[in-house]
């Protein structure tokens, strides 16, 4: 087995985080947990280091609050003792009728999953940029690469996200940082339970070792499973004439 | 947290019925603020993880280990870990489960709610004896920490209480220590049923673990024909040098893709097959070495074989008769299986197995006799009019039917197997006196509808 690297995990307490934290530690890397459920983040901590007798830390971050982030980071890596690697797996989906009558909630969805993601990822990046190495992995989402009438808000946050990995990605190049961005299609969550027209579910932890084997191979962008990068090739190619009339 | 309805069974695939299904992903959504029932791994075999048209909370994804001292064996987790992922972490390490049920694909709230029994029952006692401690989630929502000395009437209560305390949070276990991850078993032949009993009742440090599978379509003068398997763990002592006497190893997994229609089992297939493996594994009367997950789950390695049985499912009718006498429990277990054998019906599986004293459940099934598992597909129209005809023999001999196999037992029948039912109800009535844990079964036997 390779060296174990320290990996800082944000939004540490989702299904597919959970299933990313459990494939790294698997190959023996160090994580620090970081959410805002504290009881929750001392399980998955005790959890991963009982199943894979790895070293874990954890501790509390709201992705909203930005100002937070500076510091928080600095903590996070000097608990890992540095920072190889972060997945950014913080994110908040309303249902889209809810936001469309309140919003507030819209304003939630882009303070989480666009303005707080590029506000720790900037610190994270700091960080790694000075040393040179390490990995960055965003979890974006499929929602983001067309609008749809039925998730916009969400996906709008996360093409913005997406953008912003990208931009990143083009900087850190040549700073030995590598930036790849996730996008997954349907994973079997609390966010999809339950709800109708999904298809082709995947598992949390398939993703979670999907997402280390591509961060092996340096993969730039990653649609898991892989069949959504053409799901979503054909979406994004319909003539908008079109599209604009489908039930999306 | 959204649910989702979805058409659940138990194991045996009857009954099927609509529930409201709801999937936590931590533990702070294992209860629910309207009534609710837990389900684990759905393997009971009836209705006692069903709530028709109500809800139905899936503890599956909450499985979280809390804490483990290798060097102790005590281990903290959440309800909803299973007996695979323990043996997984701590089997390695040199630990293994003091009690153990006939699957492992069983959530460690679900070994409490049903305080299971293992093979070893007649010497380490149900699961329950290894249970140091638990959380429980009861009505209000309110967590309530049960031991032997803490709360522990509600502990008694829900250690056998299909569930219908609470919702049961994190348990504190102790395991064993093991050596290795093999298994000394030996098998003997038993011509007939007083053999098997015999051979059931020795006691002997071979036969840590003891169980009878039994032909029960043989009749007349073979009635009761046998095999019966002890078991023991290997020390490191026993095994080649070499081994790595710890590791599980991989064991091939087949799945049952389809149903099989039902007349797949009839008695002339399983006559057949009940002669070759007696033949086979009657022979087997030299000890011979084999591994943890062959000895004591050997229907793991099929996934989905309750398919076996075709799409309206089976009924595992297990019951057990006390040895007053020892001749109470084998008259019993002798006309249930003359009963079974004179309609023909064909059990695929059917174990013997002789229990140690009761836990102290209120409703826990083990207690110190003879216990006869019979696996039968829900066909013909006579089957449920035999099962309560095999009631009345359990009742008269002052035995039970195990709730977390049953489907079909009568409230009449119910209520004169278990002698504490009403130091349970007392219980239920104090903490939950407006039913807010109700599962199908509870309904059918009047756990909660008074």
């Amino acid at each position: 087995m390779s060296e174990a690297r320290k990996i800082l995990i944000l939004g540490a307490t989702s299904a597919m985080a959970r299933g990313t934290a459990a494939a790294f530690a698997a190959r023996g890397d160090s994580l620090y947990l970081a959410g805002r459920d504290t009881d929750e983040l001392t399980r998955l901590a005790t959890d991963l280091s009982v199943r894979f007798s790895v070293t874990t830390h954890h501790g509390v971050v709201d992705i909203a609050n930005t100002a937070s982030h500076s510091a928080f980071v600095k903590q996070a890596a000097t608990a890992l003792g540095g920072l190889d690697g972060v997945i950014l797996a913080a994110g908040y989906m309303a249902d889209q009728a809810d936001a469309a009558t309140d919003f507030a909630i819209v304003e939630r969805m882009v303070a989480v999953n666009y303005l707080g993601a590029m506000s720790v990822l900037d610190q994270c990046a700091a960080l790694m940029a000075a040393e040179g190495q390490g990995f960055i992995v965003g979890i974006s989402s499929v929602a983001g690469d067309r609008g749809r009438q039925s998730n916009y808000y969400y996906g709008s946050a996360k093409a913005g996200l997406t953008a912003y990995l990208s931009g990143l990605r083009n900087r850190l190049s040549s700073q030995g940082v590598h930036v790849m961005t996730v996008k997954p299609g349907f994973v079997d969550t609390a966010m999809t339970y339950g709800l109708k027209g999904m298809f082709l579910v995947a598992s949390p932890e398939d993703i979670g070792r999907a997402i280390v084997r591509a961060v092996e191979k340096r993969r730039n962008t990653v649609y898991l499973p892989w069949f959504w990068r053409y799901i979503m090739l054909i979406i994004q190619h319909l003539p908008e004439f079109l599209f604009k009339r489908l039930k999306l | 947290m959204a649910s989702a309805k979805k058409f659940l069974a138990g194991w045996g695939r009857y009954p099927v019925q609509e529930c409201i299904t709801w999937r936590p992903e931590r533990a702070s959504g294992l209860y629910l603020p309207t009534p609710m029932i837990s389900r684990g791994q759905g393997r009971s075999y009836g209705d006692a993880a069903l709530n028709e048209n109500g809800n139905v909370v899936l503890t599956e994804r909450v499985n979280r280990f809390l804490d483990f001292d290798s060097d102790s064996g005590e281990l903290r987790a959440e309800a909803g870990v299973t007996l695979a992922e323990i043996i997984d972490v701590c089997l390695p390490r040199g630990w293994f489960l003091p009690v153990t049920p006939g699957t492992k694909f069983v959530s460690l709230g679900g070994c409490i709610a049903a305080d299971v029994h293992g093979k070893n029952h007649h010497r380490d006692g149900a699961f329950s004896s290894a249970v140091e401690s638990f959380s429980l989630i009861v009505a209000d929502g309110t967590v309530l920490n049960c031991s032997r000395n803490e709360n522990s009437d509600v502990f008694w209560a829900t250690v056998g209480g299909m569930g219908l305390t609470g919702a049961i949070k994190d348990v504190s276990l102790r395991l064993r220590p093991v050596e290795t991850a093999r298994v000394i078993a030996k098998h003997q032949k038993a011509q007939d049923l007083e053999q098997a009993f015999t051979l059931l009742a020795e006691e002997d440090d071979s036969n840590e673990y003891t169980v009878a599978w039994i032909d029960c379509l043989a009749r007349g003068r073979s009635l009761g024909r046998s095999v019966v398997m002890h078991g023991r763990h290997a020390t490191a002592e026993e095994l080649p040098a070499s081994k790595s006497v710890l590791a599980t190893g991989g064991r091939k997994v087949r799945t049952l893709p389809i149903d099989l229609p039902s007349f797949a089992l009839n008695s002339v297939s399983v006559s057949l097959f009940n002669a070759i493996y007696y033949r086979r594994e009657g022979g087997k009367q030299k000890s011979f070495v084999t591994d943890i997950d062959r000895y004591f789950y050997p229907l793991d390695s099929i996934h989905h074989w309750n398919r076996l049985y075709g799409k309206r499912g089976f009924v595992q009718y297990q019951c057990v008769l006390p040895i007053n006498t020892i001749d109470t429990a084998f008259e019993g277990i002798k006309r249930i299986l003359e009963q079974l054998s004179a309609s023909r019906r064909a059990s695929f599986l059917a174990v013997l197995k002789r229990l140690g004293p009761e836990s102290g459940g209120l409703l826990s099934f083990p207690q110190s006799g003879y216990t006869l598992a019979l696996d039968l597909p829900v066909r013909g129209k006579d089957l449920f009019a035999m099962l309560d005809r095999l009631d009345d023999i359990v009742v008269k001999a002052g035995g039970r039917v195990y709730l977390a196999k049953d489907a079909r037992l009568g409230r009449d029948s119910f209520e004169a197997m278990y002698p504490r039912l009403s130091e349970w109800r007392e219980v239920k009535q104090r903490i939950d006196p407006n039913n807010h844990f109700d599962s199908s079964m509870a309904r059918r036997l009047g756990l909660t509808n008074e």
